[in-house]
Order: C-alpha cells, then sequence, then structure tokens
C-alpha cells in the first residue's frame, strides 16, 4: 500500500467540504449537501484535467478567476438527459396522471432541473397530443443558464434521433416524433408551439424557495445527486409548492422512501415513481 | 480485515458470474458489489435467478442503500454506481464512461476510496476496456485485485487490458476465483 497516496486521500476528504464551502461563500451556489462520491469524483477528474495537485490549488484559483468557476459549475450540473428518458414511465404518465389534470380547466406545472430541456419537450408533445397543452402553463427550471439557453432554442443534435424515435413509440406516442421537428444543418429543431406554454426560469433548488402552486412537479434524475438531508429539504420544497392532490414524478430510481413525509404521498406507480400528495 | 469484493465484467458475464456467486458460502462476511455490462436490457431476471441458487441474499442496488455484509449488489441497468463514504450506494445517470453505464471503473474507484486495502477488486471476461484504470485504484489504495486469465476468459479484452496497465496479484482461471476468495478472507481474518 502507498502511504502516499492514502495521505493524499486523506488529505481531499478535509479539503473538498471547504473548497465547497468557499464556491458557497463566494458565488452562492451551494454543493455542500450534494452526494460526495459524486462530487469527489468529479472534483478529481477536474483535478487530473487541469494538472492541479490538490483541490486547495483549485481553490485557490477559483476564488479569482470566475472564468475557472464558470467550467467547474458546468462540471457538477447534471445535464445528461434524453428525449422520452424511460419511456415506460411516460406511458404510465398518459394512463395514471392524464386523466386526472383533464378535469382541471387549467393546469400549472413545475419542471425541476430540466437540463438542456429534452424532457420538457417529450411533456410538451405528451400533453399536446392529449389536447391538453392550450391549458397548461410549464416553468421548466434549472439553476445552470447555459442549459436553459439551449432548452429555449430547442435546437439538438442529430446523434440520438434513432434512440428518441423508439423512446417516443415506446412512450405510446400518437403520431411520429419526426411531426415535431425540422431538420436543418445537421441538427433537429422542434416546433416552437410546443413552448408557447413553457417559462424557461433560472432557479436553484439547494438555495431557492416556493415560487408557485403547481398541479404536477417533474423532477426525475435530480435528487440522486444529493445527500438524503438535502434530498429531505427539496421533498418538502415540493410537498409545499404542490396543489391538493398534486402530483409529483421523480427518477425510476428515486424515491420517497427514505425521506420523512413519505406518509404524505400516495403511491400511484411504486415502479415509475408517480406519487400524489395526499389530502388533509 | 477484508469488507467488500467488488466484480466487473461484460460479454460471457453471466456464465462467470455463475460460476463465483453461488459459490460463496452462507455465512459469507463480506458485502459484493457487481457491475455487468448488459446493455439498456433489464437484469432482475438473472438477478433473481443467483438469488435463488445462492446461499447469500442477491439483489438490485438501490438509491442511498445501506452496503451490508453477506449480500450481493448488482448496480441497475443504465444508471452509474458508487460507494459513499458512509457505506451507502449512490447511483447517477452521468455519460456513459467507456461506452457504458453502469461502468466498471466508477465502481472501482469510488470503491478504492471507500475501502482502500479492506477491498477485492474482481475482474473477469469482457469485450472493452473498462474497469482496467479502476483495477489499478484499486492496487493503489492497497487493495487485493484478481484477474481472469485472459486464455480461458470467453472474452480476452477486458481481462487483458488490465493486464496491460497493470500487475494484478492474481491472474486465475473462472473456476479458480471462489476458492481463492475463501483463501484471502481467512489470511485477512
Amino acid at each position: 500500500m502507498d502511504q502516499n497516496k492514502l495521505e493524499d486521500l486523506e488529505n481531499i476528504d478535509i479539503e473538498i467540504p471547504l473548497f465547497l464551502e468557499a464556491i458557497f461563500q463566494k458565488y452562492g451556489y451551494d454543493f455542500r449537501d450534494y452526494s460526495k462520491a459524486h462530487i469527489k469524483r468529479r472534483l478529481m477528474h477536474r483535478m487530473a484535467i487541469g494538472k492541479f495537485d490538490t483541490v486547495s490549488q483549485m481553490q485557490d484559483i477559483i476564488l479569482r478567476d470566475k472564468s475557472f468557476f464558470i467550467s467547474l459549475l458546468e462540471d457538477l450540473s447534471i445535464n445528461v438527459t434524453e428525449m422520452f428518458r424511460d419511456p415506460e414511465f411516460y406511458s404510465s404518465f398518459r394512463e395514471q396522471v392524464i386523466p386526472n389534470l383533464r378535469t382541471y380547466p387549467f393546469i400549472k406545472i413545475w419542471h425541476a432541473g430540466c437540463a438542456t430541456g429534452e424532457e420538457v419537450y417529450s411533456l410538451a408533445i405528451l400533453l399536446k397530443e392529449e389536447n391538453l397543452l392550450d391549458r397548461c402553463q410549464i416553468y421548466a427550471t434549472d439553476f445552470n443558464r447555459r442549459v436553459l439557453d439551449i432548452a429555449k432554442l430547442g435546437i439538438y443534435p442529430t446523434n440520438d434521433l434513432d434512440k428518441f424515435s423508439r423512446n417516443y413509440i415506446e412512450s405510446g406516442g400518437k403520431g411520429k416524433l419526426s411531426d415535431y421537428y425540422t431538420l436543418k444543418y445537421g441538427s433537429l429543431k422542434f416546433d416552437q408551439s410546443l413552448t408557447k406554454k413553457v417559462v424557461f426560469a433560472d432557479h436553484n433548488l439547494v438555495t431557492d424557495s416556493v415560487f408557485a402552486e403547481v398541479n404536477l412537479i417533474l423532477c426525475r434524475n435530480v435528487l440522486i445527486y444529493f445527500n438524503k438531508d438535502l434530498q429531505n429539504k427539496v421533498i418538502n420544497l415540493f410537498y409545499k409548492s404542490l396543489s391538493s392532490s398534486g402530483f409529483l414524478c421523480l427518477g425510476t430510481k428515486e424515491s420517497l422512501r427514505f425521506t420523512q413525509i413519505e406518509s404524505n404521498f400516495a403511491n400511484i406507480d411504486s415502479i415509475q415513481k408517480i406519487y400524489k400528495k395526499k389530502i388533509h | 480485515m477484508l469488507k467488500a469484493i467488488v466484480i466487473g465484467t461484460s460479454y460471457g458475464g453471466l456464465e462467470a458470474l455463475k460460476a463465483i456467486i453461488p459459490h460463496l458460502p452462507k455465512d459469507f462476511s463480506l458485502a459484493v458489489i457487481v457491475v455487468l455490462h448488459i446493455g439498456d436490457n433489464n437484469n432482475q431476471s438473472f438477478v433473481n435467478y443467483l438469488d435463488k441458487k445462492s446461499n447469500i441474499k442477491v439483489k438490485e442496488a438501490e438509491e442511498k442503500e445501506e452496503i451490508k455484509a453477506g449480500t450481493v449488489y448488482f448496480a441497475p441497468p443504465n444508471y452509474h454506481l458508487l460507494i459513499e463514504d458512509d457505506s451507502t450506494i449512490a447511483l447517477s445517470t452521468d455519460s456513459k464512461i467507456n461506452h457504458s453505464r453502469p461502468s466498471i471503473d466508477v465502481l472501482f474507484e469510488t470503491a478504492a476510496w471507500q475501502y482502500k486495502n479492506q477491498l477485492v477488486g474482481i475482474l473477469l471476461t469482457g469485450l472493452n476496456k473498462d474497469g482496467a484504470l479502476g483495477l489499478k485504484d484499486i492496487q493503489k489504495f492497497g487493495g487485493i485485485t484478481i484477474v481472469e486469465d485472459p486464455e480461458t476468459a470467453i472474452a480476452t479484452i477486458m481481462p487483458a487490458s488490465a493486464i496491460e496497465i497493470m500487475k494484478p496479484d492474481y491472474i486465475l482461471k473462472l473456476d479458480q476465483i471462489s476458492e481463492k476468495i475463501s483463501d484471502l478472507i481467512r489470511l485477512n481474518s
């Protein structure tokens, strides 16, 4: 065993919380309650790329160089998404949630942590096919402004188009995915009528609070990056933001099981992780 | 004292795991965490099969679940599995690494940080290079490393690429691995 390497590891575990504290103090972005293993992997890789010997060296730079902070913000944000990710979720959503939403004259939806927006367009397509889109107001939020700009544009590379089309069909799509986009210069651009009911906004789940009462919240594969305390905090934020009998949709490997507020929600689909706020 | 075993494999992995997991004894004192590349396919039926054939519990790993001795955890398809410093499971949907999600490197690297010299890393048959760097990390932090002999592995690339960049503690035929595990536990208890 290499004693120096072990000591490096010990030091890194001391340095990372200090580093995250520095980012919070300086820039207001709070990663202190993110899952430690994720943060550590991402920081170790940034260290390797930037040829830093220690986290403390990186801390020195990050306090003085905003552009370095911006690139690190990219490392720490969660930007992987796809159209109709987990198609089974969307087909369950059509069956379990849509009939209920249909009873409302006006529907407010919060898509939290929308990243580059693929799942916002997926949702808008689904709502359009169910003739509900015109009745909706969708808030699509993320803390990373760069990805929000991509989401607003609705232009994506065609690399994953086969996968997206397959997902769409498996999700119970009623037409063809190509009904909703045009191909131009090797990219696909979604029909802007899909987002006329969408407001893309900067919102940080960790540091910002309730901004609207909504009937439905989708926040898929974001909570897995948080520790238990932060998960609890964010689930509470969702609970407060939901109207009575509102729906909460999480990622398929996420659950309310380890949270304190679990009993305030009814299980609508325990595999696809669709919950409904109980009436009190 | 050893605390955990991490295993990585892809093509040929079903057969290889069948030759190891069911041989672990009822009172097995280590946790076992496995990454098996299986594409977008569900591996639940294989996990159930192994659970039935084995003396210890075999299950799909759940987010934030506490890692316990005498249990085998499989990374869910399409999620990376990381080990947290409080010995719980973390999952992530980050980009693929080595064209793989779950990636063996991600499991091995984070397990090496957490378990250090109380870890055994095993890399089996497979068709890509995932796991080689992770195995090197395990060795770097004092863990014991085992690679399936590429001569007898169903797919040689995965074990061979580890041997190319490091010197594993043991290069073993598939049927020698479960016996080696019991030896190591005896020696390190």
